[in-house]
């Protein structure tokens, strides 16, 4: 009898863990989404503040180049977005909407820089499933998260956090918005971080 | 023992009702992992600022709307995110059905589109709405509530609802993907809706 009943609970559990969430994800990327199914909301501790100086970095991106933030101090606003996975449901369905919104950025002096702790390979072929972007979008895969942990957003399980930080153009963190990872930041906000630095 | 029988008989009734239950429960929540899709279309939208619109859809004079009072014997809902790839790509083509519609004489007072942005907030549906020079109405749902209740689709979604003679709004066509050719798109949605156009 008791091995039944853990039998009805575990069927139980599992239907409705299949249930549990599903987010309004694009039909664009087919089968090739692995979803992890609902995550700890945050797993770091942010070291950093507004106000802050950003961490500079130097990473590869999939241009083939190599994106230095502190090349566009004196010159434009920074947008760095972190996004945990490739190939995941929320992170498949961040970019493009940022792809199409190039002319607000561009309006607003602002250059976006896409970053994640996958490899090079693989953020290349998830960025030409989704028909490519017009930022760059660099690599912390080696060292692991090294960039992440300085901004205070590399998770235990070695993703990073989906989070922005908007940089002005003295290199001073303007704007951070850590979002919970099960979610997508609204696109509204954050133009409105932006349309702050620009009196 | 005939005691001990019975009981293990009921036991596995009430292991079968209960996951038939649990199974239907996750059909609600999530009808992906079903064979068919059973979320409502039983909901109400805000009534669109812009009267233009407002008589588009015949509900002037109110603060919110059903499906069921729109002006309207059939009623396309298209599910879609400003995030969706496949919805940026299709925006011409699904501008094209709305200009097909409206200029048919037959179609254009019994046939009405409307899109509702899943987990896009207003800011994200303007900005949509402005990008493609989208004419029809478009609704925001930043918190997937009527996402969730209409059964987590992925986008592009396309319902078809046509009116019944009692007022009711019945279901008829549910499909995600791309429309591909819209003269096909509106002919097959025509045909399975069974109604019989004024002229």
């Amino acid at each position: 009898m008791k091995k039944n009943l853990w039998i009805v609970g575990l069927c139980v559990i599992g239907i409705l863990a299949a249930s549990a969430y599903a987010f309004g994800r694009s039909s664009a990327f087919g089968d090739k989404i692995f979803d992890f199914g609902h995550m700890k909301s945050l797993d770091s501790d942010t070291k950093l503040s507004e106000g802050d100086a950003a961490p500079d970095f130097d990473l590869p991106a999939i241009s083939g180049n190599r994106v230095r933030l502190s090349e566009y101090r004196g010159n434009r606003h920074v947008m760095l977005t972190f996004i945990p996975a490739a190939w995941t449901p929320v992170c498949s369905d961040q970019w493009p909407g940022y792809h199409i919104a190039r002319e607000l950025f561009e309006d607003l002096d602002t250059v976006v820089i896409g970053i994640s702790c996958d490899n090079l390979p693989s953020l290349h072929a998830w960025i030409l499933e989704m028909g490519g972007v017009w930022f760059d979008v660099v690599s912390d895969f080696w060292p692991h998260g090294k960039v992440s942990d300085a901004y205070g957003v590399l998770r235990s399980d070695g993703m990073s956090e989906r989070a922005v930080f908007i940089i002005d153009k003295t290199g001073i963190i303007r704007f951070i918005h850590l979002e919970d990872i099960n979610a997508r930041p609204d696109l509204g906000v954050l133009i409105q971080a932006l349309e702050e630095l620009t009196p | 023992m005939r005691y001990q029988h019975n009981t293990g008989r009921i036991l596995n009734r009430t292991i079968l009702a209960i996951l038939v239950m649990a199974a239907g429960a996750a059909c609600i929540i999530r009808p992906g992992i079903c064979s068919q899709r059973s979320g409502s279309l039983d909901f109400d939208l805000p009534v669109p600022e812009e009267s233009l619109q407002q008589a588009y859809l015949g509900v002037q004079g109110r603060d919110r709307f059903t499906l069921g009072q729109i002006a309207a014997r059939v009623v396309i809902v298209e599910i879609f995110s400003m995030y969706c790839p496949i919805c940026q790509r299709e925006a011409a083509d699904v501008n094209a059905l709305f200009d097909r519609i409206r200029q048919d004489p037959q179609l254009s007072e019994q046939v009405k589109l409307l899109g509702i942005g899943a987990g896009n907030s207003a800011f994200e549906v303007s900005f949509f709405k402005k990008k493609y020079h989208i004419e029809f109405p478009l609704f925001a749902d930043g918190d997937f509530q009527l996402h969730k209740q209409i059964g987590e689709v992925n986008t592009p979604h396309f319902f078809g609802l046509k009116k019944l003679e009692n007022g009711d709004m019945e279901l008829f066509f549910s499909r995600s993907g791309e429309i591909e050719d819209v003269e096909t798109f509106l002919q097959t949605l025509l045909k399975e809706s069974g109604v019989t156009l004024q002229p």
